[in-house]
């Protein structure tokens, strides 16, 4: 496949590692924000094979790991609620919540479809005009302008059986949440490619000088994400506090504007609980005033669960701003496993918790 | 969450801007795919699609730029010793 297989290229790969090795005079802390990232890192051993000289972590990529407890309760409520369908990403399933998650639910006759976009939910709306069909709306910036569209659509093909819970997160308010922790041990930044095809990267550049940190954006292939990496160690090599853009040729420093247009048009910023996290300013989006008619919370605020339970065992936030590796969790692969899971890290497609448990007693491989 | 993939625009279906869609090819492999945010398409260009719709067009010119140095790379390591 044209713009993918030319950045898997083994060799590249090699030198692109024989360079970082050469450039770093000390083991520097990079953090990914991307799941998709986190994966690659550990699927192709990129995070063992330079683990001499970098130090990555993962940082809070992952969506469906931060959403908070509360959403999975009321999509359950949802779901268990006669005439109705919650459609969500496949990944939400096996996420625990309060006491169950959405495959519990299910096992006990909840209605739940998978689908892959929102706009497969909207076609599910109009296939069944007598059964509400509501879509649990999370992602990040990169997903937001699929489910702003499929809001769109449906206000203007007069849906009224449709809804979402809106669950949307924004990522730079999580970066700088982690850069305030005190222990904070983040020294430079993959910025998230496919979040800032969306947003640009304009934001980064105050927020690299405010916290002194370089950021430099990455895509997810092997090449990519050695770049990104590379040149994150250059900029900490010189002391250069800046953002780059390695990832040029999907994302412009404008991000897309018709993408940015369609978030607005149905979202406004809005603090977010995260889970694992708290409430972070300005964290995620909320539905507009105008869309109330779609926002679930107000449609069937009836079945509105109360705040949801943190989690008890799980050190998902630690994980997610880079103070443990989630081996270091006493419960990975003891009392957590993806079968049986104590936090959404571990089941969910994009968690770091399951990128270790996949691919970690894989021995070092280099992409071919 | 965030993956992404990059196809090629084939063929527009409507090009009606919220309800804007095209055929996109995906190693052989056709899906209709919402083109809300890439109205600007031309057939032959190449987009990224996340979650049934395409986020973003890639630039042809900045993929060539970025291959020239990675085989620039290659022929510098070769040099080395
Ligand atoms: S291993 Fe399980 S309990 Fe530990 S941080 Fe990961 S998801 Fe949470």
């Amino acid at each position: 496949m044209k713009h993918l297989d030319e950045y898997r290229d083994a060799a590249a790969s090699q030198s692109l590692i024989t360079d970082i090795r050469a450039r770093a005079t000390r083991p520097w802390v990079l953090m990914d924000v991307c799941g998709g990232q986190t994966h690659n890192l550990v699927r192709y051993g990129i995070e063992r094979e330079l683990a001499d000289c970098v130090e990555l972590i993962h940082g809070p990529g992952c969506p469906v790991c931060v959403t908070a407890t509360e959403l999975i309760d009321f999509a359950v409520a949802l779901a268990l609620r006669p005439n109705t369908i919650v459609a969500s990403f496949g990944d939400m399933l096996r996420v625990p919540g309060s006491s169950q998650s959405l495959m519990q639910a299910r096992e006990r006759g909840g209605r739940i479809q998978i689908v892959y976009s929102p706009l497969d939910a909207l076609a599910l709306a109009r296939q069944h005009p007598n059964a509400e069909i509501v879509f649990l709306a999370v992602g990040f910036e990169t997903t937001a302008p699929a489910t702003a569209l499929a809001v769109i659509q449906a206000t203007k093909l007069s849906l009224n059986n449709f809804s979402i819970v809106p669950a949307h997160v924004r990522v730079l308010p999580a970066m700088e949440t982690i850069m305030r922790m005190p222990d904070n041990r983040v020294e430079g930044f993959l910025a998230a490619g496919h979040v800032c095809c969306i947003t640009g990267f304009e934001a980064y550049q105050p927020f690299a000088s405010r916290f002194r940190v370089p950021i430099v954006i990455t895509g997810f292939e092997p090449i990519d994400l050695l770049r990104g990496i590379l040149k994150t160690v250059e900029l900490l090599e010189t002391g250069q506090a800046i953002v780059k853009n390695q990832y040029s040729r999907t994302v412009q420093r404008q991000g897309n504007l018709a993408a940015q247009s369609i978030i607005d048009q149905v979202y406004e910023v809005d603090d977010r609980d995260w889970r694992g996290f708290g409430t972070i300013s300005g964290g995620g989006y909320r539905l507009r005033a105008e869309y109330s008619l779609m926002n679930a919370r107000q449609k069937f605020a009836d079945v509105l669960p109360p705040k949801g339970r943190g989690d008890v065992d799980c050190r998902g936030a630690d994980v997610m701003s880079g103070k443990i590796k989630p081996k270091q969790c006493p419960a990975f692969a003891t009392t957590c496993t993806p079968q049986s899971p104590l936090g959404a890290p571990m089941v969910s497609s994009e968690g770091a918790c399951a990128a270790y448990y996949r691919f970690e007693p894989l021995p070092i491989k280099v992409p071919s | 969450m965030c993956l992404g993939v990059p196809g090629r625009v084939v063929r527009w279906i409507n090009r009606e801007s919220n309800f804007a869609k095209a055929e996109v090819e995906f190693s052989g492999v056709r899906r209709e795919i919402h083109m809300a945010c890439v109205t600007d398409a031309n057939l032959g260009d190449y987009v990224i699609v996340h979650a049934g719709i395409a986020i973003c067009l890639v630039d042809e010119v900045e993929a060539e730029q970025t291959l020239a140095e990675l085989k620039s790379l290659g022929e510098n390591s070769d040099e080395t010793p």
